[in-house]
Parts: C-alpha cells; sequence; structure tokens
C-alpha cells in the first residue's frame, strides 16, 4: 500500500544550512550538499529544502544551490523559499527539484496557486503554512518567520489550498519549532481531517516516538522534521524504525535498521 | 551510449544523473543521429499524455525511435509517460494514440475507496512479475516512488513485469521483448531505481532468445 513518509526539512538561511528555533535563533550547520548524502542513504524517503531568507532578501530562489542540492538527491526534493511567479517555479524544476514549496505568495496571491497547479500539475505544488497560537489564544497563520498575522484560520486555508489546486500542504507549527516538546498533535489533526490532500507535519519534535505519533493521532502524510536530523546517531533510520514499530505503514529500505534495537 | 529522448517534459537531469550513480552516461537529445548512435534509448516524462505524443510528433521522432527500438531491436525504458506513450492510445484530456508498440491502452485509475486521492504520489511497493532482467536484485524492500493518475491496461498478462496495488491492482512495469517500461520513476527511487536501471543497462538485447 502507498506508504506514509518521512521527509527531513532542510533550512538555508544566507547560504548555510541552518538549525532555528522557534523562528527566532539560527545556528548554522554547514553546507546542504554532506547532509543530503547522509540522509539519502539513511532510509528517507523525501527532502523538502527551504531557503528561509529569500523572501526576506526579496529574492527568488538561490538555483545554484539547489542544482548542488538535487544533483546528489535522488529521492523526490521539494525546494521552496522565494517562490513567487510561474518563471521561479521553472527554474526551480529545471535545476532538479521535483516540487515546489510556496508559502508567502500563496497568501498574498490564492490565484498563484491555481494558475502553478494548471501549469505544472498539482503534484508539483505544495502550499507552506506557518501556524502559532494568537493572543487571543486561537491559531492563526503567520507570515514572515511567524512575526506578521494573517488574520487566518488554518482550517479554512486548508480547505482553500484543496480548493484552489495545491497538491499537498506543509504545516509547521510555530509555536513548538525548536522546543522538542513533540508535534501539536491538536493543530496536525484539525488540518489533516479537514482536507483530502496530504499533509506533512513539521515543528517540534524531539525524540523518535514523535514520529509515529504525527502519523497515528494527528493524521498526517508524512512527518518532517529538521532539527533533530542534523544530531544524533543515525537519525532517520531510527525515525523509520520507531514508526515501523509503531504500526506506521512505511518503506524500510536499508540492512541497517533499527527495529531490533532500543533507541 | 544511452540516450534520453529529450521531447520537452519532465525532468531529465535526474535520470542522468541517476545513470551517473551507477557510473553510466546517459546524453539527452533529441536529434536522429543521436538516435541512431545510440545503444540504449530511454523515454522518461511527467506531464500530460497529449502534450508527449505531440512534441514527439513535431519533433519528427517517432520513425526514428520506431526504427531503433522495433525494427533494430535496441533496448527501451519508458519511466512514467514514457511508458504511457508507447501503449496504442490514452484516455488522458480525450481519446488519443499513442506509438502503439505494445498491446495496451492507458486509462484513468479508477479508485473506489474515497479515502484515496489521486494522483497515486508516494512510495509503493510492487508485486513482481517477471524477475528477469528489470528486477534482478531487489529482494527484499520492494517500495518505488510513484506519481500518475494513469495507468496501462494490458490486453493480456504476458507483458505484465510488476503489479502495484492503489485501491486496485494496477500495472507497474511491463516487458516485451527489448522493450521495458515503468509507471513508477526509477531516478527517485534510490537503491531500488538504481538497481533496475542497473538491470536495463546490463540487458543484453542480443543474448536473448
Amino acid at each position: 500500500m502507498l506508504k506514509k513518509r518521512l521527509m527531513p526539512c532542510m533550512l538555508l538561511r544566507e547560504g548555510h544550512l541552518v538549525q532555528s528555533i522557534e523562528f527566532k535563533e539560527y545556528l548554522i550547520i554547514g553546507k546542504p550538499r554532506f547532509t543530503i548524502e547522509r540522509f539519502i542513504d539513511w532510509d528517507v524517503d523525501e527532502i523538502i529544502f527551504l531557503d528561509i531568507s529569500a523572501t526576506k532578501e526579496n529574492r527568488g530562489p538561490d538555483l545554484e544551490i539547489i542544482s548542488e542540492t538535487a544533483r546528489g538527491c535522488f529521492v523526490p526534493l521539494t525546494v521552496g523559499g522565494g517562490i513567487r511567479t510561474l518563471k521561479d517555479i521553472r527554474n526551480v524544476l529545471k535545476t532538479g527539484a521535483d516540487k515546489v514549496s510556496i508559502n508567502t505568495e500563496a497568501i498574498r496571491k490564492p490565484a498563484f496557486v491555481t494558475e502553478s497547479s494548471d501549469v505544472f500539475g498539482s503534484q508539483c505544488i505544495v502550499i507552506s503554512m506557518d501556524v502559532k497560537t494568537n493572543e487571543d489564544g486561537e491559531y492563526e497563520v503567520f507570515l514572515d518567520s511567524g512575526k506578521k498575522p494573517t488574520d487566518r484560520d488554518p482550517v479554512e486555508w486548508a480547505k482553500e489550498i484543496e480548493e484552489l489546486g495545491g497538491g499537498e500542504i506543509f504545516l509547521t507549527s510555530i509555536d513548538r519549532d525548536g522546543t522538542r516538546e513533540g508535534y501539536d498533535i491538536d493543530l496536525i489533526k484539525k488540518v489533516s481531517d479537514s482536507v483530502g490532500i496530504p499533509v506533512i507535519a513539521c515543528g517540534g519534535v524531539g525524540k523518535m516516538d514523535d514520529f509515529p505519533e504525527c502519523i497515528l493521532k494527528g493524521h498526517a502524510s508524512a512527518a518532517s522534521a529538521a532539527n533533530i536530523f542534523q544530531h544524533g546517531e543515525h537519525s532517520t533510520l531510527r525515525a523509520k524504525a520507531a514508526m515501523k514499530l509503531a504500526g506506521v505503514d512505511v518503506r524500510i529500505s536499508t540492512a541497517a535498521t533499527y527495529l531490533k534495537h532500543v533507541y | 551510449m544511452i540516450v534520453i529522448v529529450d521531447y520537452g517534459l519532465g525532468n531529465l537531469y535526474s535520470v542522468v544523473n541517476a545513470f551517473g550513480v551507477i557510473d553510466c552516461r546517459a546524453h539527452i537529445s533529441n536529434k536522429i543521429e543521436d538516435l541512431r548512435k545510440a545503444e540504449r534509448i530511454v523515454l522518461s516524462g511527467v506531464g500530460a499524455f497529449s502534450n508527449g505524443i505531440k512534441n514527439l510528433k513535431d519533433m519528427g521522432l517517432v520513425e526514428t525511435l520506431h526504427e531503433e527500438v522495433i525494427d533494430k531491436g535496441k533496448p527501451f525504458l519508458g519511466i512514467c509517460l514514457g511508458m504511457q506513450l508507447i501503449a496504442r492510445s490514452s484516455d488522458e484530456g480525450g481519446h488519443r494514440e499513442g506509438l502503439g508498440w505494445v498491446p495496451a491502452d492507458v486509462k484513468r485509475l479508477e479508485v473506489e475507496d474515497q479515502n484515496l486521492k489521486l494522483p497515486h504520489m508516494g512510495w509503493n511497493d510492487i508485486n513482481i512479475k517477471l524477475k528477469d532482467p528489470l528486477f534482478r536484485g531487489i529482494d527484499a524492500d520492494f517500495n518505488f516512488y510513484f506519481v500518475h493518475s494513469y495507468h496501462l491496461v494490458c490486453d493480456t498478462p504476458e507483458i505484465i513485469g510488476a503489479t502495484c496495488n492503489y485501491g486496485t491492482d494496477f500495472v507497474a512495469a511491463i516487458q516485451k521483448d527489448n522493450v521495458f517500461g515503468t509507471q513508477f520513476h526509477p531516478e527517485k527511487s534510490h537503491k531500488n531505481g538504481f538497481q533496475l536501471l542497473r538491470n536495463f543497462v546490463d540487458y543484453d538485447a542480443a543474448k536473448v532468445e
């Protein structure tokens, strides 16, 4: 059957791979290329690569870094950050990405979602949303690394994304980001249950058991995380093992697994 | 020389890179002289059938491909849309004729389960029917990466190399003499993909009875 997925998220900021804490602090890790090589060999199903300084610097995607990254990626690669026009999408796909992730521009111009989907196919279009609880204690979609409120409810926005033709949703909890407190299961479940398109959940992973939780309790189709995969031995293999042992139908492709070990 | 046909659809560099991992040089081209020089030909793509077949015709590649693959017997691999294009016809966007190399037609995936959406997108495991040569060495994990809404319906089962299940069983791979096809993307299926491409490269048309 169609498998659930493990999809590490790599954050690129000012040319470096970084680790993010609540979208406020960024710690440099190194060059993307080496991380990708590790991920590919260690059982990841897809990779999402986000350039988080592109929109802020008012530029499009960095095609050189994307090209270098894509060259070593033999599982589907989603690239996001600064994607605003059909030309941006075309360039990114030509450089080697399989899908694009659109965040800011989707909110600014929802018709762009439909346009992109019509031209490239909905399977190429992932719409990314960052959510945190606002002053009223309600979930709200935010832009600009969590600084700019949009007055949009994530469930409503998710439904709209599906109607507009988005292929998948990449959902990040700003509250949980970098905290290692676990996924915001409540948020993930609300969004996943409201749409038919796949939801990829991100933000908050602290231990391996968090991964199966987001699928089994949150009803997401894919589990993503950034920080936890940058440190910790064989972290993606252990994540896959945690998912499998908890009963999630995932692909285990390497002989070196953690299925029999305590992690 | 492996030639990957450039007919304007799909990310062909991924395919070149994947061949690169197994130390094979593949060239992207739509020139007739390259197809004539090629030892093996790959037709890969994601997109609409109508665009695919139109582009092949507009580029004047249909006759040459037929000569090189069907008449001369060069090993051929069709990936995703590439496999669909060699069928007799497709229903995508209205009934259209394909290259007609295999006795099959392309139909939309009929998925009765409301929870299963189209496109069929992600990793799914296949059921191998014809192990040799394409699936040699694929013994433990049978997952490949799929992204499609249409599938091949074959007249008879003997060309079916593998099936997959998404609500219903559908054709995941075909094999007819020197003509191979996969609905999934080997260039995006990591180790299993590399193994399959390796098998394709090692396959010697001349040695098969």
